[in-house]
Formats: structure tokens, sequence, C-alpha cells
């Protein structure tokens, strides 16, 4: 369901007539000002916003993101354009109704916390339900309720002055939850904080999300945090957006050399997960005997193998050595079993990761939330992909259906050609992995396919992985 | 230069102008003199009913509950001083004379000020006003007084209410404005009231700068009591302006003093009453 949409909506700030016919004329922002005088501050932005989503709106300073944000509720008026709010055009509102859609729907963060200062933590956040009229037991119930959320119970009595700057933050953050509005507008929250508290707070934003399922739109300069928190972005240049996508597209697929100059020292580490880099996990179900296992194992030419039971769990992992004395005594895999073996969340960041690779001695495992094995990490491909190798990139894609798949047992057919059809052919290994998840794709089982394709990759990959693995 | 342009008669306009003013308004002209006459005689009378001993402690306290200690002291040796001159009753008419040029300031000043830095117009049309109020010399509008409210008190009130409300409107326009804008555009976003704005937020935050604006208006009407004098105000500038007439150096001195007393002990209390109200670390 669509919360925003913006269409059309922009603003000149100065004589706007003429602005306007020459922006439509595709004009630019400078071209505009030397012309008229006037200044454009957003050119003609279109865009949506989903219901539950985090939609960031990234630029630099004076790109017109700020000014954006301030026109969805109307603290900067459009000079001409749509602002939708659950289908409603609040551009054409009057004061009592934008005061009712302010009051109801939209709550806002501040980039300077714009707390007051003569009020305490607990009347800061009690303001917006103050000001609507609410009785004094219900709101103090329902503010005290917000502070607990941001982790400020316990404060409520003390005046922000005497704050840091991230607590001052969490104040902001509760003044808006408390409201309960559907809608959160962020402006640069986050940018007035140090870098360790901003971490913290975006971190807390994300698990604050998961719970309340807001509509967010976050305003940022900062690209790391567009990455780390956004589900699509907005990117802006001279009033104009730009590129809108996820993370993973933009970085990917940036659609003009200035999207290509703002990525390119973008930390990959931060970006990827487990779940883009890993490969195919060769596994033997807990069923099977030794035998099976070291064949496996001889066929694939590794040392060690992932053990799982029918569903896929996982359930350990055993070494070659261990299998071939189990065989000799005929003892069943259960009994030779290691079940401390390294495991990592498919979302989890490369950077958080590295640790564990390096440190383990078999591959470290990625499993889902079931403990339902998806995949494993080998140390050559995480290194090939932070390196932006072609390989490597390539794998994210087909990991991407591979997790897909993996997540949902068996996917519908026609997913797989769609999400074939987004990859970008970088080389012809890939454009033929392509080709074969195609042609496999009127095989009723899915699974397998996606494995076979996910084997091939792996099969041309390096022969670091193998090496690694033996 | 001269013969191309005769001198304006604006001498004259301004005499018709006071001349219509006292035939055609004389009814509000009069009435305006009765209601100031019973406020200052009213607040002479209950400030003399009260012993001169009752009043110091009671200022004292007051002094120490909103300051400090040092000042509570001063208030205490300082009206120990005046009462032991012998200038205690001509202080209480002092006084009562600036503490009613003062609430008239107050009460016309801030919600002028208020309405002004909503409005750019007002703002506008306000400001050339309170340069003329406050650089016009006093003695000239004391003459038209005269002629309005006649000899005594009440045209002294009304010299001192013009001289002295500039700051007060001039500071409560500063305050109002220098609200941070994100503040103001939170409150927006949550969907305030242009009345909950002001009332919650504007005022609130504007306070010590409407206070400071207030401690100036009461400075510059005690600076007003000698002037107010000379149309026949009672009070302490009275006692000045006779020492003054009659060359009497020491007497003169001794009214001085007794005004710089008062001064100090409005000016400390009225500057801390602001402070008293703030918290920890608002900066």
């Amino acid at each position: 369901m669509k919360k925003i949409e913006v269409r059309n909506v922009t603003k000149v700030f100065g004589k706007s007539k003429k602005a306007i016919q020459l922006l439509r004329d595709g004009e630019s922002k400078q071209t505009i000002l030397k012309k008229t005088g006037a200044t454009v501050g957003v050119n003609q932005a279109n865009f949506s916003v989903e219901a539950g989503e985090i939609f960031v709106i990234m630029g630099l300073s004076g790109s017109g993101k700020s000014t954006l944000v301030r026109m969805l509720n109307r603290l900067i008026d459009p000079t001409i354009g749509e602002v939708l709010i659950d289908g409603q055009d609040i551009v054409k509102m009057n004061k009592e109704q934008l005061r009712e859609v302010r009051r109801k729907k939209i709550s806002m963060v501040f980039q300077k916390f714009a707390l007051l200062p003569h009020r305490t933590v607990l009347e800061n956040t009690e303001y917006g339900l103050e000001i609507q009229g609410v009785p004094k037991d219900t709101r103090t119930q329902k503010a005290m309720d917000a502070l607990n959320l941001v982790g400020l119970e316990g404060y409520e009595n003390q005046y922000p002055g005497q704050l840091s700057g991230g607590m001052q933050q969490r104040v902001g953050l509760a003044r808006a939850l408390a409201n309960d509005a559907d809608i959160l507008l962020m402006d640069e929250a986050f940018s007035a904080l140090d870098p360790l508290i901003r971490k913290d707070m975006q971190d807390e934003l994300l698990e604050l999300q998961a719970k309340m399922k807001k509509t967010i739109v976050f305003i940022t300069h900062d690209l790391d945090e567009a990455l780390r928190i956004g589900d699509r972005i907005a990117l802006m240049k001279d009033g104009s957006i730009v590129q809108i996508g996820t993370a993973e597209e933009i970085l990917m697929n940036p659609s003009n050399d200035y999207v290509e100059r703002f990525v390119e020292d973008v930390d990959l580490s931060k970006v990827l997960t487990a779940g883009h880099v890993m490969k195919r996990a060769e596994s033997v179900s807990i069923e099977k005997g030794p035998r099976v296992a070291l064949k496996n194992m001889k066929e694939l030419g590794i040392s060690s193998i992932y053990v799982v039971d029918k569903k896929k769990t996982l359930l350990g992992a055993i070494t070659a050595a261990d299998a071939k004395y189990a065989l000799e005594r005929g003892e069943k895999l259960a009994g030779i079993l290691q079940q401390d073996v390294p495991t990592v969340l498919p979302d989890t960041l490369l950077t958080d990761l590295f640790e564990k690779v390096s440190t383990a001695t078999i591959p470290v495992s990625v499993v889902d939330e079931n403990r339902r094995l998806l995949g494993i990490l080998v140390r050559g491909a995480v290194i090939g992909a932070l390196a932006g190798n072609n390989i490597d990139l390539n794998t994210i894609t087909d990991v991407k259906t591979e997790v897909a798949a993996g997540k949902l047992e068996r996917t519908n057919q026609g997913d797989v050609p769609a999400v074939s059809a987004q990859a970008k052919p970088f080389n012809g290994d890939n454009f033929s992995s392509t080709l074969d998840q195609r042609s496999k794709g009127s095989l009723p089982d899915n699974t397998i396919k996606l494995n076979f394709s996910g084997r091939m990759n792996e099969i041309n990959d390096t022969p670091n992985s193998d090496r690694e693995v033996n | 230069m001269e013969n191309w342009l005769p001198k304006l008669p604006i001498a004259d306009w301004v005499d018709v102008f006071v001349t219509w003013l006292t035939t055609n308004l004389d009814a509000a002209f009069s009435g305006i003199t009765s209601v100031l006459e019973a406020v200052v005689e009213g607040m002479v009378a209950g400030f003399g009913y009260i012993p001169s001993y009752v009043f110091m402690i009671l200022l004292t306290l007051i002094a120490w509950k909103i300051a400090n200690k040092t000042i509570a002291l001063f208030t205490l040796i300082g009206l120990f001083l005046i009462s032991n001159l012998g200038y205690w009753d001509p202080m209480l008419e002092t006084l009562a004379l600036v503490l009613t040029a003062v609430i008239i300031s107050i009460l016309l000043g801030i919600p002028l000020g208020i309405w002004a830095s909503q409005k750019q117009s007002v703002r506008q049309v306000i400001t050339p006003i309170l340069d003329f109020m406050q650089t016009m010399p006093a003695f000239v509008y004391l003459i038209p007084a005269i002629f309005f409210f006649n000899i005594g008190v009440v045209p002294g009130v009304v010299a001192s209410v013009i001289f002295s409300m500039p700051p007060t409107i001039r500071l409560t326009i500063l305050g109002i404005q220098q609200v941070p804008e994100d503040i103001i555009e939170a409150t927006e976003a949550f969907g305030s009231t242009t009345s909950q704005r002001l009332l919650k937020v504007q005022l609130p935050l504007a306070m010590p700068t409407i206070m400071a604006g207030i401690n100036q208006s009461i400075m510059l009407a005690l600076s007003m009591v000698v002037i107010a004098s000379m149309v026949g105000a009672p009070g302490l500038g009275a006692d000045v302006y006779r020492a003054v007439t009659q060359i009497q150096i020491g007497k003169g001195f001794e009214a001085g003093l007794a005004i710089v007393v008062i001064a100090i002990i409005l000016d400390r209390l009225t500057q801390n009453i602001g402070k008293s109200k703030k918290h920890g670390g608002t900066a």
C-alpha cells in the first residue's frame, strides 16, 4: 500500500512562474538562477513510499533533501505538485485539515533535536498529545511508553539540557512516537551525533522499526547511513532525484556518473551480507552413513562436510578423517558429529563476520533463524566480493535466488527468470549460468535447479575455494 | 532655498492638534487622570499603612528568596539608610509612581510586542514610534502632558510610561524572534495552533529576554522621577529638584542617594526573577 505519494513536487524560492516554465523545459538549476534569480529547491520530484518502509532521501547539502521532506508535512509549501498522504492531497488542505494530519498521521524528528528547553523530558514527549487536548493521565501514560521504547525510563524528570546529544535525540524520537502517527519524518536525525552513538541509534531505529512498522522517510547526507537503514534510497542532486532503488541497485547499477562517483568509495563490507557472498553448502543427511559422506567429500574434493536433517536443519559437521574412522569402526554419523560449528545469519554484514571467517577451521555456515543451512562462506569469495570482483558480483544475484529458494523451499517457477533478468551479465560465465537457470526453469523442483546453478558457479570459481576447503 | 520653501509650520500644527485634543477628549483625559491618581495614591496609602520596619523586613525576605543573601543584606541596609535620612515617605511615593508606570508599560508593552513579533507590518509601524518615544527629550512631552492631565503625579506617570515602555516592547519582540527556528518548526510539525505555539513555546522561551526588557523599563522609569517632579509629581525626585533650585548640595546628594538605593534594589530583584525560574543546563 502506498502511504506517501509525491507527484511532480517542485519548490522554487523567488519568482516562481517563469522558473517553473524553464524547469519544464528542462533547464538546469544554475541557468534558472541566472535567468530569473529564482532558486530551485526541489525539481519535479516523484516517488512513493510504501507502508512500513524506510525510505531514505540522500544528497549532499544544498541538494534539496531537507526542503523535500518539509513539503511532506507542508512546513514548506510546494510551489506546484501533489503530496498524497493515505491518498489525500495535503497541498489542497486548509489549515485545520493540515493540522489534523500533522497531529494524527505524521511526526517529525529534527537534526538539532528541537526540544523545548523549558520542559522536562516527559513534558517534551507529551507535547504532541497535549496540544491535541488528550487528558493528562492518558498522555503521560503514552509518553512514558514511548520513553521506555527508546530506553529513557528514569530520565523523565530531567531537562533536555542535562542530557547528552544521543539521549536528547532519543527524546526527540520518543516525542515523535508518542503521537502514534504512522509516518515518521526524520530530517538528518542522527547527523549531529558522534559516529559511535550514531551507529547505536541506527541499530535501535531498525530494532524499533521491526516492532512498530512505521513508514519512515529518513533524510541523510551520509551514504553509509543510507545503505545501513534504507529499504530504498532516493539520491538527490541539485533539487532533482537522480536515482531511486535499493542499496544494492544503487551500488551495483548506478544510473549515472554522479551516482557512480557518489558510491565509488563505499565500504562494500558494510553493505554486502553473508547472504550475498555465500556459496551453496555441500551437506550430507544425518541418516546417511559415513560411506556416503566420504564419497561426497571425495567427489567434491573437500575435507569436511556439514550434516543436516531432513528439513535441512544444520546439525553439525564431520571431517573426512572422522568419517573414515567411523567407517572402519562401523559407527553412524551421529557419533562423530562436531556440533560446535561456526554459523552466521544471512543478513550479517561482511564487516561483522571477518573475524569468524578468518578463525574458523572449516567454512563458516550461513543459517536462517530456524538453523536451516543456506550456504557456506568461502574466504576467497568473501575477499573477491570486497574487491568488487566481477565473478563475485555475479554470484550476488545467483546466491540471492538461492537464498530465496532456501527460504521458500520451492519458489514459483515464474520467479526465477524474473530475478535472473535483473542480473547484469558481467561476463560469459554468469551469462551461461543465467541461461542455465532459464533452460531449467521448466523443471518442477526449482530447488534442484537452483542448487545446480549454484554448484556450477562454485566449480567455475577460482581454485582458491577448493584449496581452502581442503 | 529659504525662498523656495517657506518654513514648515510644524509648531503651529502641533499646537492646533494639542488644543483640539484637550477640547475634544477632555472627558477621556480627566477619566484617565482620576484613575491614575487613584492608583498611585492608593498604592502610597497601602505602602504607608505598613510600618516601615515591617516593610524593610518584607522586602529583605523577598530579596533573599528571589536573589541571594548579599542582595538581601544590601536591601536591609539601604532601606534603613533611607529611613534614617528621613526620606521614607518620599521613597514610597516614588516607588508608587515607578511601579504604576511600569505596570502600565507591561500591560501595554507585552501585548504590543507579541503582536509586532507575529506581524511584519505591525513591526514596521511600531519601530519608528518607539525610536521617537525614546529619543524625543522627555521635557517636550511633559508640556502637553500638563495640558491633558493637569499638574501633579499623573503627567509624571504618563511621561514615565512613554519613556520607559520601549524596552519592554523591543525585548518582547526580540525574545520571541530569538526562539530557534527548528523549535518553531517542531511545534508546527506536531500541529500546534498559533496560540498554543505562543503560550507553550515562544513566550516561555522568550521570558528571560522579556524580563530584561521589564528591568530596563523600571530603570528608565526611575530615571524619570526627577523630571516628573518638575510637573509636580511628589517623591524623591521633588526633593532632588528642590535641592537643585535652592543649591543645597548636601540635601541633593542625600535624596539622590536614596534614588540610587531604590534603583539598585529594584534592578537586582527584577534581574533575578527571570533567573530563579531557569533550570540546570538550558545552555
